[in-house]
């Protein structure tokens, strides 16, 4: 798969040409795939779960933004970003131009899509910290999502993609887990506001 | 029929009785007669607080030129019976040459009624009504009433077919008991006859409250959302099929706060939108005024007015809603207000209002009251007068469309719903050009002046106010007072005294340079009003510099303002 | 806004506005926004053939947030605004949406007549017990014993319960949805707005400042046992003993929508003037 654009990993990783050829044929045995109905329903809702990730990301963002939670808005941009290389990823690789109408039922059992963070979660006051709990909760849960796939009684070209999902997925959540492990613990007394709320009308 | 007396240019008599009398009914007879025979009239009417069978009085004026105001004194009251009917004594002031016909087997008439020097003639109204079968008293008393006044008896008797249309034999009995009432009328050595009707013009016999609702939609409401509440229910009762008619609709609210906002959600749905209410039901709408304002949403309210505060006198008229209509909204919001000045002006005063709201994209309170919107009267047909301009629609797709755009008339095309590309929401929250909520004092003071300035952006023309006469005295006044006003002058002349007649129509926005040139050469002015406070004086002094010597004659509701009481203010003012 | 997408449907993003909701991170009513644009796009309406009328809360901001045509009106009279819009112009789709304290309290009467009246509208009650604008006064469905300073020792009062009201007076149909599920409430949406007469849902959207303990919510509701019932009798029995967390469509009835028929021939102006001529 493409690299993107992030720090930098440490997982051991096969040479760059290796990589690239392999990546070549999985574009190439996908193309082909993509036409069977399944596999392409698949995608369909794995762009949305994606894209809805993106699109939620970016609301908290602006939300943060609005409540001058400068530092946590960026973080939710990153966030948003990176969903959306994942989306932009999938669009590319079925050779879709625009975005696919959405599917008629979801997958996931549950009314969010698993990678979106629910909004109820949020406070004016949170911390890097919080966020990234949260982002890790939906890489969680997507992952779970995959794995549950790989072991239904989906076509395996499905099962095949959702393994790679899943695994990238997990990559996922080793990223923030080792990004948690840098930012800051909240101290108690995080949501701590002196100054009372205010009326505006 | 020859009868004792002058010939006179206007008469009045009154009908009386209480339940099941059937005193209106043959009130309206006679004002349909006098109108059918060529002449011009009003009538009142009074009663008690009971919903049926109740005292009550028909009070009518007939005259050979159109009357907008009750004369001084009653030459008839005619009484079908006495039950409470005393209560009405202050409202039927009789002339000492004046006739008390009442039913001797109803008992003596009211010692109040005899005070003012008036003869009592005992006639057998039930009586003569027994003997014809299915005879009423009320329809002698009519057929009397008319043979006093001379009344052609053609004229009676079309009237009566015209409100009998079932016919058959209670037509033929009512008509048998007017013609025996017009007997006894003959027998009477007393008369009050009118001199010769006029020649024929174009005339209506029509309501205030009709008039109104005829105006607003010949100034193109379409959508009215109504509650009833006295004196505007027949406005309203009378649009209900009407606007039908004429392809609009409707709607009866559950409260006025309710009707209120319907015109307004209907109006900024693109739907030009009225309702009409009373003095305690504006007071419940003011907030949504106001939100009409800040939002820019036009409308029309008509306020019949009452005799107030508070639940008032529901039946009764009074000037003292001006400072509620025009001071009544919180903050700064300038608004239309205007005031027909007859029953026939509140047609052109309501549909100018309508076109005025359109084109201001503001709400317009039309002060009218229950003077003029319970009064039936037989008036010239009012002019057809078009107003030019209509509301302003902005046209779909404008790139960056601003809804409250900083324009130099102040008025903002509007998005219509429904049109592409040009969403915005309206507002009572202060906004910027877009609409949107701001709190930055150069929003809001661009704003403000936006929506005083857009109420100066037209000339308002000759209609702002009807103006008469010359001369270096003049009576400023409104609404209801004018037509006392103007025949108290008339009177004067005789005395050698002339004057000006101001009356305002448009109250608001106030228009101090017209007022200016209307006094040119006017020294001292005579202010009349119905308000027991001087609300109009007090509304003169503050949006006017008056180049002249001004004072007040002013009384309360619920009482008509009458010639008489202006003339002798006139004399007295222009001799001191 | 600039030129719409052509005949093709649009996304639920394209319903809502570039301005940024103030409301609390945490607040249920950002999932309400979501649901309204989720459930326009599945309508295939377009914004500006779409008005959404509001009164005065947190709630009724909503309006500016999306791209149709709005209407901020004043504390309580949403749904009245909205009766007349609707009225004078039935090709709209009008949606009336506000708060408890909005709806049930300054608006209890409007509301009681809009079920009445049957317009052909849909009212979206955004749930969340208490008056937030105004900084945490008990509304009318908030518990008797929640403490408060305008209400020490809590109100003592019973909660208004407003699905009953609604059916009571006459409400066409009667959904609870919670904000905690987004597409369910999407979902519902459709299903009102799809649906002929006053459609009502009340949706509990936990207020994240004043009533922190609304987060706990997410895990009470449970859908509505029972499929939703067109029997006024069946249905009230059910919501007088409902727990206040059922979510679901719990009344769907076959009253005939409110709108005044308009003359399809209507007569000149001139022509009403025969009644006064003489």
């Amino acid at each position: 798969m493409k690299s993107r654009k992030k720090p930098a990993r440490k997982a051991a990783r096969p040479a760059p040409r290796k990589r690239i050829a392999r990546a070549a044929a999985k574009r190439a045995a996908r193309a082909v795939a993509a036409r069977s109905g399944a596999y392409a329903d698949f995608m369909v809702q794995a762009y949305a779960m994606e894209n809805d990730a993106r699109d939620r990301y970016t609301e908290f963002a602006d939300q943060m933004e609005v409540h001058n939670n400068t530092e946590v808005a960026q973080l939710f941009r990153k966030l948003a970003r990176i969903e959306g290389l994942h989306a932009d990823k999938i669009m590319k690789e079925m050779g879709w131009r625009k975005p696919p109408p959405a599917a008629e039922a979801w997958m996931w059992r549950q009314s969010e899509a698993p990678e979106s963070v629910p909004s109820g979660e949020l406070h004016y006051l949170m911390q890097p910290y919080h966020a990234l709990e949260l982002a890790l909760q939906s890489e969680q849960r997507a992952a779970s999502f995959f794995s549950g796939i790989t072991r239904s009684t989906a076509p395996a070209d499905v099962k095949r993609i959702a393994r790679e999902m899943a695994a990238e997925e997990r990559d996922h959540v080793r990223l923030i887990q080792d990004w948690l492990k840098k930012v800051e613990k909240p101290r108690a007394g995080w949501d701590v506001d002196l100054d009372p709320p205010t009326y505006s009308e | 029929m020859t009868h004792p007396g002058k010939e006179r240019s206007s008469v009045s008599v009154a009908l009386a009785g209480s339940g099941g009398a059937g005193v209106m009914t043959a009130g309206n007879m006679l004002l349909e007669a006098a109108a059918q025979a060529g002449y011009y009239g009003l009538m009142t009417r009074s009663s008690g607080p009971q919903i049926r069978g109740g005292e009550a009085a028909a009070m009518l004026r007939i005259s050979t030129v159109p009357c907008d105001s009750v004369d001084d004194r009653y030459q008839v009251l005619a009484a079908v019976d006495w039950g409470n009917v005393a209560r009405f004594a202050a409202e039927l002031p009789l002339e000492a040459a004046g006739l008390v016909v009442g039913d001797p087997a109803q008992g003596e008439p009211p010692e109040v009624f005899l005070k003012s020097g008036a003869r009592y003639a005992p006639v057998t109204l039930k009586a003569i009504a027994k003997k014809i079968p299915g005879g009423w008293p009320n329809m002698v008393a009519l057929g009397l009433l008319g043979g006093l006044i001379g009344l052609p008896a053609a004229a009676l008797r079309a009237a009566v077919e015209k409100s009998m249309k079932k016919g058959g034999d209670a037509l033929a009995a009512s008509l048998a008991a007017v013609r025996a009432g017009a007997e006894e009328a003959a027998k009477l050595d007393v008369g009050y006859p009118l001199a010769p009707a006029p020649a024929r013009s174009s005339r209506w016999l029509v309501t205030g409250n009709q008039a109104a609702g005829y105006g607003a939609i010949r100034g193109g409401v379409r959508f009215v959302a109504a509650y009833p509440i006295t004196p505007a229910t027949e406005l309203l009762e009378w649009m209900a099929p009407a606007l039908e008619r004429v392809g609009g609709t409707l709607v009866q609210a559950e409260d006025e706060l309710a009707s209120i906002n319907m015109i307004l959600g209907a109006s900024y749905g693109g739907v030009p939108s009225l309702t009409a209410t009373s003095g305690p039901g504006l007071s419940l709408m003011i907030e949504a005024l106001g939100l009409g304002v800040a939002a820019e949403i036009p409308i029309v309210v008509v306020d019949v007015m009452r005799t107030g505060p508070s639940t008032g006198i529901a039946t009764k008229t009074e000037q003292a809603d001006l400072n509620i209509a025009m001071y009544g909204l919180h903050g700064d919001a300038p608004h239309l207000v205007l005031a027909p000045n007859s029953v026939a002006d509140c047609l052109l005063t309501t549909q100018w209002a309508a076109h005025l709201a359109e084109s201001l994209q503001v709400p317009a309170i039309v002060l009218s009251d229950q003077f003029f919107g319970q009064a039936r009267a037989v008036v010239e047909r009012p002019a057809d007068i078009s107003f030019a301009g209509a509301r302003q629609r902005a046209e779909p797709n404008v790139a960056d469309y601003k809804r409250y755009a900083l324009t130099p008339s102040g008025v903002s095309p509007m998005a219509i719903p429904g049109t592409a590309g040009i969403t915005y929401t309206a507002d009572g929250l202060e906004h910027g050009e877009r609409g949107t909520p701001s709190s930055s004092a150069a929003d809001h003071l661009a704003q403000m002046e936006k929506r005083a300035r857009k109420l100066d952006s037209i000339d308002y023309g000759e209609h702002w106010a009807q103006i008469e006469g010359e001369g270096e005295l003049a009576v400023i006044t409104w609404g209801s007072c004018t037509g006392a006003v103007r025949e108290a002058f008339d009177r004067a002349k005789g005395d050698g005294v002339s004057g000006r007649l101001l009356s305002l129509r448009l109250m608001s926005p106030p228009q101090p340079e017209k007022l200016r040139r209307a006094l040119k050469g006017v020294k001292r002015a005579l202010v009349v009003e119905q308000s027991f406070s001087g609300q109009f004086m007090r509304y003169l002094r503050a949006e006017y510099d008056l180049p002249c010597e001004l004072t007040s004659f002013r009384k309360p509701g619920p009482l008509p303002v009458r010639p008489d009481d202006i003339h002798r203010k006139i004399l007295e003012w222009s001799r001191a | 806004m600039n030129a719409p997408a052509p005949a093709a449907s649009l996304k639920p993003q394209q319903f809502k506005s570039d301005v940024k909701p103030v409301w609390c991170p945490g607040c249920g009513d950002y999932t309400v926004l979501s649901s309204i644009t989720k459930s326009l796009a599945a309508l295939e309406l377009r914004p500006e053939n779409v008005a959404v009328v509001s009164g005065i809360g947190c709630s009724s901001r909503i309006p500016a947030y999306t791209t149709c045509y709005g209407f901020h009106g004043v504390h309580g009279r949403a749904l009245a605004a909205a009766t007349g819009l609707k009225v004078a112009r039935p090709d709209l789709t009008v949606i009336a949406a506000g708060g408890d304290g909005d709806g049930y309290s300054i608006g209890g009467n409007h509301f009681l007549h809009a079920c009445r009246r049957n317009v052909d509208l849909t009212y979206i009650v955004m749930d969340n017990r208490v008056y937030g604008m105004t900084k945490g006064q008990p509304s009318p469905t908030t518990e008797p014993d929640w403490d408060s300073k305008l209400s020490p020792h809590g109100t003592g009062l019973r909660e208004f319960h407003p699905l009953v009201i609604a059916l009571a007076s006459g409400a066409n149909f009667i959904a609870r949805a919670t904000s905690s599920d987004p597409n369910g409430t999407a979902d519902l949406i459709t299903q009102a707005v799809r649906h002929p007469g006053f459609s009502f849902i009340e949706v509990l959207s936990p207020c994240v400042t004043f009533r922190p303990e609304q987060r706990s919510w997410k895990d009470m509701v449970h859908p509505a046992p029972v499929d939703p019932t067109d029997d006024p009798a069946r249905a009230a029995r059910r919501l007088m003993t409902d727990d206040g967390f059922n979510i679901g469509v719990l009344f769907a009835g076959h009253r005939k929508p409110y709108q005044p028929v308009k003359s399809t021939s209507p007569k000149s102006v001139a022509e009403l003037e025969a009644e006064f001529v003489l």
